[in-house]
């Protein structure tokens, strides 16, 4: 395969996980290569990544990718061609690893530990496994020994002892992903880089499925929230200043004409007042929906300054109003969910969604929540588990308030398929697909007041 | 071979960059010296984007330095126009010019008052017409509006200006332009795809330990390696503003000027607050840094 052959196909699969890099990026990439030659691995990532990426959310994609078209070596590590190192001779490998903390060394015992134990299957039909290999080698079990040796290494400074622990599980973590990019490179050579970074690249964080979102995909979303509401902030701030724009207020520009004659030098706009609607969040918080649930909340509370009042509701098959709850959240992310399931009412005994009576429960005790100001968000897969969807409710929350807007995880093609009752809910109130975090931002910010 | 524009030419290979970088007091990553590089050779502005207080600027100054080119700032604000970034025509010595020539023909007195004499250059006309070795630097691209974006693609895609009563102005010579940004908002896919992009982030602890060494002289190697330490767990935490290289670097100073030997618990919660910069984030870092309670 020719070395542009190869370039194309890693723009190619760069494409296909959302990254927009078209021929003009392609042909300064070969421009780069060209300039940078082949002999420095990581000159070549950097040059490639500096001509083909808009932004730094493309980088994971990017890594992974470009450790399969421009793998480090082929086959096994050089070092493993003969030797096997058995068990406990890797696990010490790693641990000094560990203890020494350089990336280049942590590389190479992963890809020891991937050679030595992630083959399953036969010969001709197997694969590699990270997974195995992470189940065999348990790196997470070095950790006291690996902070035992750190310890030992005297003249260290005191009171950075207690940074230990952390800094050895980021080290850690780093291990893992070391295996997981060592097996994935493995598996190219057995099944072809095109099949696995179609499947084994995961896309970037912003079009990851709230449905399908992993736990270290949750906790990324989470971190991107505050910089997503800045951005929307400023987008609005900016649609604001040219609505105001534009429309001449005649009485002040009279006034201001006398200062220069009656001559109306200095035109005065008409500055228009913002109304800042309030906006009521009503959450379903059960099963899988939870994590686009607590993302949407904390976007909200992050846009607060947007509206003049914020009010958070969350049901799963009772309804209790979580807005306390929700602004302490900012400070503590990942506890939000625990926090709302601890001490709010939103279960009775059942713990299955109840559509129906959480949303009678609404309009029935937080009625008085929704006036004509307010925008009422309802987060949901409408999954009601086959009881009563309570179109009523629903239809009386459409009148008394400003706007409805549903947001539904799922995607369109699911809506209305066993027991969703999403369209019934979509011919009441607007409903919008919501799958991932670019589509939550594009909503929100339509729905923001100008 | 790939055709290349007319380029800047200031470097010959990458190892050049960061030793010349190095020589005035920046010291640059592998991946921000090849980019670096990159945009010095294929005649491509360079898009620096990151979190406040990295370097971005420093960047474009330490090449300017080094190269001994003369540094164009365009500094971006909201509400920042033509006339602010490109060229204004200078309507008062306009007007001098036709008071003064009162006998001529208006024919020839218009030709006349739309010559380069009248035109006030603005950084960016400043940074094309110029014969001798140019940076430009456009910062903090994202505070300006997005109008200001469509300005600049004549700028940095042909590196020309339109003036329509003068014609097109080519750059003799092509400055090497970088634009910073801090990602308030998305920058336009146009203007993205006119430059080269460099994600500058925090330096890994290796870096930064010698960043600080060079920077703070005097201070003693064990405490630099404590100190970015406590940095690097610090900005592993979810903070609402991490601590940036400079904070690194003036709480270094503040522990040389205490005269601090080694990092203790006093001495840490007494200083946090020359490098966290809300009160929530130093009783969280507190916490999290087991310190004892005030």
């Amino acid at each position: 395969m020719s070395l542009s052959e190869r370039l194309a196909g890693f723009v190619r699969a760069l494409r296909e996980h959302g990254i927009p890099a078209g021929p003009g990026e392609t042909v300064d990439a070969a421009a780069a290569l060209e300039v940078l030659g082949l002999a420095d691995r990581e000159r070549v990532r950097a040059g490639l990544a500096a001509s083909l990426l808009r932004g730094q959310g493309q980088r994971a994609v990017f890594d992974a990718t470009f450790d399969l078209y421009f793998p480090l070596g082929v086959g096994a590590p050089e070092r493993e061609r003969d030797t096997h190192d058995d068990l406990d001779a890797l696990r010490d490998r790693a641990a000094d690893a560990l203890v020494a903390g350089d990336d280049t060394t942590l590389a190479q015992v992963a890809a020891a530990a991937v050679n030595g134990f992630g083959r399953y299957g036969s010969e001709d039909a197997g694969g590699w496994s990270a997974h195995q290999t992470l189940e065999v080698v348990q790196p997470q079990t070095l950790l006291v020994r690996v902070l035992a040796a750190m310890r030992a290494d005297t003249g260290r400074d005191a009171f950075t002892e207690r940074l230990d622990r952390d800094e050895i599980r980021r080290r850690i973590e780093r291990f893992r992903e070391h295996v997981r990019s060592a097996a994935r490179r493995r598996a190219a050579e057995v099944r072809g880089r095109e099949y696995l970074a179609r499947f084994a690249v995961s896309s970037t964080v912003d079009q990851v499925d709230f449905l399908s979102a992993d736990r270290a995909q949750l906790a990324e979303l989470r971190r991107a929230v505050r910089p997503l509401a800045r951005k929307l902030a400023t987008r609005l701030a900016a649609r604001r200043r040219r609505a105001a724009r534009g429309q001449i207020d005649l009485r002040r520009t009279l006034r201001r004409s006398l200062s220069t004659g009656g001559v109306p030098m200095r035109p005065a706009y008409r500055r228009r007042r913002p109304a800042r609607p309030e906006i009521v969040l009503l959450c379903d918080l059960s099963g899988s929906v939870a994590g686009f649930a607590h993302f949407t909340m904390l976007l909200v509370q992050a846009l607060a300054d947007e509206f003049s009042r914020v009010r958070v509701f969350a049901f799963v098959d009772s309804t209790d109003e979580v807005t306390r709850l929700v602004a302490h959240g900012a400070a503590d992310p990942a506890g939000l969910g625990a926090r709302i399931l601890a001490e709010a009412r939103v279960t009775t005994w059942y713990g299955h969604s109840d559509y129906g009576n959480a949303l009678a429960e609404f309009t029935e005790r937080y009625g008085d929540a929704v006036g004509p100001r307010t925008s009422v968000l309802i987060l949901g897969d409408a999954r009601t588990n086959g009881g009563d969807p309570n179109l009523a409710a629903v239809r009386q929350l459409a009148d008394q308030a400003r706007r409805v807007f549903w947001l539904n995880p799922e995607r369109i093609a699911l809506w209305s398929t066993g027991d969703s009752a999403a369209h019934a809910y979509a011919a009441v109130v607007a409903m919008h697909e919501c799958r991932n975090a670019r589509q939550l931002a594009d909503l929100v910010a339509r729905i923001l007041p100008i | 071979m790939v055709r290349l524009g007319p380029v800047t030419g200031f470097f010959a290979s990458v190892d050049e960059v960061s030793a010349r970088l190095a020589e005035s007091g920046y010291l640059a990553s592998n991946a921000v010296a090849t980019t670096v590089f990159l945009a010095d050779r294929l005649g491509k502005p360079l898009l620096v984007e990151g979190p406040a207080g990295v370097g971005k600027t420093e960047l474009a100054k330490a090449v300017a330095a080094v190269t001994g080119a003369r540094l164009v700032r365009l500094q971006c604000y909201e509400g920042v126009d033509e006339s602010r970034a490109l060229y204004e025509w200078n309507h008062a010595k306009q007007l001098l010019r036709i008071t003064a020539g009162r006998d001529e023909t208006w024919e020839e007195t218009r030709t006349d008052i739309f010559g380069e004499e009248f035109l006030l250059a603005r950084p960016l006309l400043t940074a094309i017409r110029g014969e001798e070795p140019t940076v430009l630097l456009i910062d903090e691209i994202d505070k300006a509006d997005v109008e200001m974006e469509g300005l600049l693609l004549e700028v940095l895609g042909d590196f020309q200006v339109t003036v329509p009563e003068l014609g097109t102005i080519t750059a003799a010579r092509r400055p090497f332009a970088v634009l910073t940004s801090n990602a308030t908002r998305e920058l336009s896919e146009a203007l993205r795809r006119r430059c080269l992009f460099l994600h500058l982030d925090f330096p890994d602890e290796h870096l930064e330990r010698r960043i600080v060494a060079t920077k703070v002289p005097g201070i003693e190697e064990a405490l630099v390696a404590a100190l970015v330490r406590v940095i690097a767990q610090l900005r592993a935490m979810d903070l609402r503003k991490v601590p940036s290289v400079a904070e690194t670097i003036d709480w270094a100073r503040t522990l040389l000027a205490l005269g601090a030997g080694n990092l203790s618990e006093t001495l840490v919660r007494d200083s946090l607050g020359v490098i966290l910069k809300h009160q929530e984030d130093v009783l969280k870092a507190s916490e999290k840094l087991e310190l004892d309670g005030t």
